[in-house]
């Protein structure tokens, strides 16, 4: 295997750098960072996005940028992509101070940043996405498509796809991973000495977070500086060279990752010592409140477990283990081919999400914007969707009596919201879910399932949901959490379910549970489902 | 739940706060009715001027209100049905139906009553028609009220053998020609009609869950709402109204004509709607902003008419208005969304 440069272009020969003028200049960048930011502001309106920020990335480095939403980290990245110019400072790559006016800019000194969403163009060919307006002809008007496979063949090659990936493959049927890394690979084409990558890994199973990782390493081993933005505070440990907190627009504290504890990051973060993530305590647990018998649906194969009353249960499992497909399920979203659900040992009908909730159940959905929050509509609304009987006579909508509900959760669950009436998508993620659960809660649900409550929310707010579910345990509420976060499900739950292929494989108590033991189990299934799937 | 002690973070208080003053009547009538108002004000600044002698009439203005009843009607329904997300093209044809029907029920029964009450119940049938192919049958709205107008079309041309029934019920006519109080019939039906919808949309739960299933259909169904349930209904209404409206072009040419609301009625309640702020994606739009949408479409027929525009440069004026607002909607979707 050919090995990942970083100043030639890929897939093409070299050609010289538009910055390079002589030797010396060579040599003097090798010492400068590749990419430095020197006292930068930026302001938006009132809003102060960047405060003097100094920061730099040196290449053949991972520079991890991490920080609450809001902090500043989206903003400096779209600085050093030239899309905002700051207020003051300025930027320098490679020792030599540049004014970014545009991305083409950035692009000219190989900066080049993989946003969440890769823009690709779903009905064009992995090849032609990659070489899109670089396309070579014969005779000046025919496509040269041999040319155009031989050198995708070789990007794919330098990323050890070249088995697993045609260069014919339309790029709509590309998984997010695949999307993800067709994004480095173009603009490893095009040359580049910086990489950003915001939160990469927000939409990857573990395995693809893996192969991402190695690419990046590689990278770094290439010469190329890598700022790295996500939430993960593992990830992060495990990649970075060094960390860089952001908070409120200013940089807080910057360590080689050796010299960063994981708490102290999170102080730095928050602003605060957060003393205990997760709160414990002993809970009196009741009666069987959710109980569920051999379901079965199309994605679910067979699945019997039961909640207590004041019990949190974690549901673990990789990405497509059928862990959203059973909450639906249960919920009466999705059609049941088989089996039965009782809540208090009455069962539930499941022809609808409306016998569920009549039962008792409550279910946050894992994506907020598309199956939870009608985004358009104010926090008092989204609040009071499921409970019209309480909010209502004779269908009409007692106003006061709307107010006081939503207000009282509001309060409770401490979201930061200027009015009842503001639009529930002006709000932070955090606030977002909080609404969710203030749904729920107006409803005093027996049962709570909540899909992964704390997806792109930032780390103080996270504490509070982590608050908030030991709360209603105490309470009596039954909890079902399904998280991907491993750290969050041992911390959260008093039992662990594990799901792998539509089925649970493995049921432990915390203490007996581990990050590792739970991954293997999960895996292990996997590994047994392909040697069956082998052998038919 | 047991309450907590915890500190007020959010500023929720219990009523809201109203401002005074412009920003507040601009608040409380949206940003999208107070452009509507404007371009009203403006149109009938311009005719007043215009024709001083004839516009502000009494006369005139009842006019305009007889002109717009049968669309206004039409169009604040509309507006439902495209908040809840959906479109009916069908009506026009079910106005027809709808006349046909009910001349040929004076006929029968010599009851005006019995007759208006199968006309909106013949209107409401094809409405469940509608619901039950969009729903059930998961046919997209545009293309199964698309098909079912030409169906509709073609029963009233086949109970009326294609022939006009004249009505001579001189109580049935009194609702097309006759005054209450000094106000033609048609507009205290007008009023009543669009008095419920706003009602409807703005004080009740089922109208907050139009807009919930407009906004999102997913996030409607998993907070429990019966979504296909609801979308039956809307498209009843739709047709029941689409009856009304029926009702009101019968008394008023005094015959059951299967040609009738033909003429692009359907879309002139759609423009309306659309003018009124309705966003084609769903869960947006008020039925003051569809009232609002007819008016301007009224003032301008009238006013066009008053200033002797001929008839094609109306249709072009028309046109060119439409096309207008849609730009200045687009521009405020990209401004405040």
């Amino acid at each position: 295997m050919s090995q990942i440069g970083s100043t030639g272009r890929r897939g093409e020969a070299p050609r010289r750098d538009p910055g390079e003028k002589d030797d010396s200049g060579a040599r003097a960048r090798q010492a400068a960072p590749a990419l430095a930011a020197l006292g930068v502001s930026k302001r938006f309106g009132v809003v102060r996005a960047l405060d003097d920020v100094t920061l730099n990335v040196r290449a053949g480095e991972v520079l991890a940028l991490v920080g609450e939403n809001g902090a500043g980290k989206s903003t400096l990245v779209r600085i050093f992509e030239g899309v905002y110019r700051p207020d003051q400072g300025t930027l320098a790559a490679g020792g030599v101070q540049q004014t970014l006016r545009s991305p083409a800019d950035a692009h000219a000194l190989g900066i080049r940043v993989i946003h969440q969403e890769p823009d690709i163009v779903p009905d064009l060919t992995i090849a032609e996405n990659l070489f899109l307006g670089d396309f070579r002809r014969i005779g000046g008007l025919f496509l040269d498509r041999a040319d155009l496979g031989r050198r995708t063949r070789s990007l794919l090659a330098e990323f050890d796809l070249e088995n697993d990936l045609s260069p014919w493959t339309r790029a709509g049927d590309l998984s997010p991973a695949q999307r993800q890394l067709m994004e480095i690979m173009r603009a490893l084409r095009r040359g580049v000495k910086v990489l950003a990558l915001d939160e990469p890994t927000s939409s990857l199973t573990e395995d693809e977070a893996q192969r991402l990782f190695r690419v990046v390493r590689r990278l770094r081993d290439d010469g190329v500086g890598v700022i790295y933005i996500s939430h993960r505070m593992r990830e992060v440990r495990d990649l970075a060279d060094r960390i860089a907190v952001l908070r409120d627009g200013r940089l807080v504290d910057e360590r080689p990752t050796v010299q960063f504890p994981e708490a102290e990051i999170v102080q730095a973060m928050v602003g605060r010592p957060i003393a205990d993530l997760y709160e414990r305590g002993s809970r009196a647990r009741g009666r069987t409140a959710l109980s569920v018998q051999s379901l079965t649906t199309k994605r679910v194969r067979d699945v019997s477990f039961d909640v207590r009353s004041g019990e949190v249960v974690g549901l673990a499992g990789l990405m497509g283990a059928g862990r959203s497909e059973l909450a639906e399920a249960i919920f009466g979203h999705d059609r049941t081919l088989a089996g039965s659900v009782a809540v208090d040992g009455r069962p539930v009908r499941l022809r609808s999400p409306a016998d569920a909730i009549a039962a008792g159940i409550g279910f946050a959905p894992e994506d907020r914007k598309s199956q939870a929050l009608l985004l358009l509509r104010s926090v008092k609304d989204n609040i009071s969707l499921a409970i019209p009987d309480l909010i209502s006579r004779f269908d009409f909508i007692n106003d006061g009596a709307e107010r006081r509900i939503a207000g009282a959760l509001v309060d409770r669950l401490r979201i930061r919201t200027p009015s009842l009436d503001a639009l529930v998508a002006n709000l932070s993620g955090g606030n977002q879910q909080k609404v969710v659960l203030g749904r729920w809660l107006a409803r005093r649900p027996k049962v709570l399932i909540l899909d992964e409550p704390t997806r792109g929310v930032d780390v103080g707010a996270k504490a509070e949901i982590y608050r908030l579910i030991a709360e209603l345990a105490r309470e009596g509420i039954a909890l079902l959490v399904i998280s991907s976060e491993m750290p969050e499900l041992l911390g959260l739950a008093d039992r662990i379910l594990v799901m792998a292929g539509g089925r649970i494989v493995a049921e432990m108590p915390r203490e007996e549970a581990s990050e590792e033991r739970i991954l293997s189990l999960a895996m292990a299934d996997n590994l047994t489902q392909r040697a069956t799937a082998a052998a038919q | 739940m047991t309450d907590l002690k915890m500190e007020r973070v959010a500023n929720a208080t219990d009523h809201p706060v109203r401002r005074s003053g412009l920003g507040g009547i601009i608040e409380r009538v949206g940003t999208h009715n107070f452009s509507l108002l404007i371009a009203l004000a403006a149109l009938i600044a311009i005719f007043g001027f215009l024709r001083p002698d004839v516009f502000f009439l009494l006369r005139n203005i009842l006019n305009i209100g007889q002109a717009i009843a049968i669309l206004g009607i039409l169009a604040t329904a509309q507006t439902i049905v495209i908040i809840s997300g959906g479109l009916d093209i069908s009506v026009g044809a079910v106005v027809g139906l709808s006349t046909v029907c009910i001349a040929l029920a004076v006929g029968w029964t010599g009851s005006p009553l019995l007759s208006i009450l199968f006309g909106v119940a013949v209107g409401a049938i094809a409405g469940i028609v509608n619901g039950l192919i969009i729903t059930v049958g998961r046919i997209n709205a545009v293309i199964a009220t698309l098909g079912t107008m030409a169906v509709f079309r073609g029963v009233a041309f086949i109970i009326s053998n294609g022939q006009s029934i004249s009505i001579f019920d001189p109580a049935f006519r009194f609702i097309g020609d006759g005054k209450i109080f000094g106000v033609p019939v048609t507009i205290l039906v007008l009023v009543m009609v669009v008095a419920i919808f706003f009602v409807l949309m703005r004080f009740t739960v089922t109208g907050r869950n139009i807009y919930a299933i407009g906004g999102n259909p997913v996030v409607a169904r998993l907070a429990g709402l019966n979504v296909r349930a609801y979308q039956i209904g809307i498209y009843t209404l739709s047709g029941a109204t689409a009856g009304l409206a029926g009702m009101l072009l019968a008394a008023r040419t005094g015959s059951g004509q299967p040609i009738s609301g033909s003429e692009g009625l359907e879309l002139e309640a759609i423009t309306a709607a659309v003018l009124g702020g309705c966003a084609l994606t769903g869960g947006k739009g008020t039925i003051i902003g569809g009232l609002l949408g007819v008016l301007i479409i009224g003032v301008l027929d009238n006013g066009l008419i008053l200033t002797s525009v001929p008839t094609f440069f109306q249709m072009v004026a028309k046109g060119v208005l439409l096309i207008a607002a849609v730009i200045i909607a687009e521009q405020q979707a990209r401004r405040y969304g």
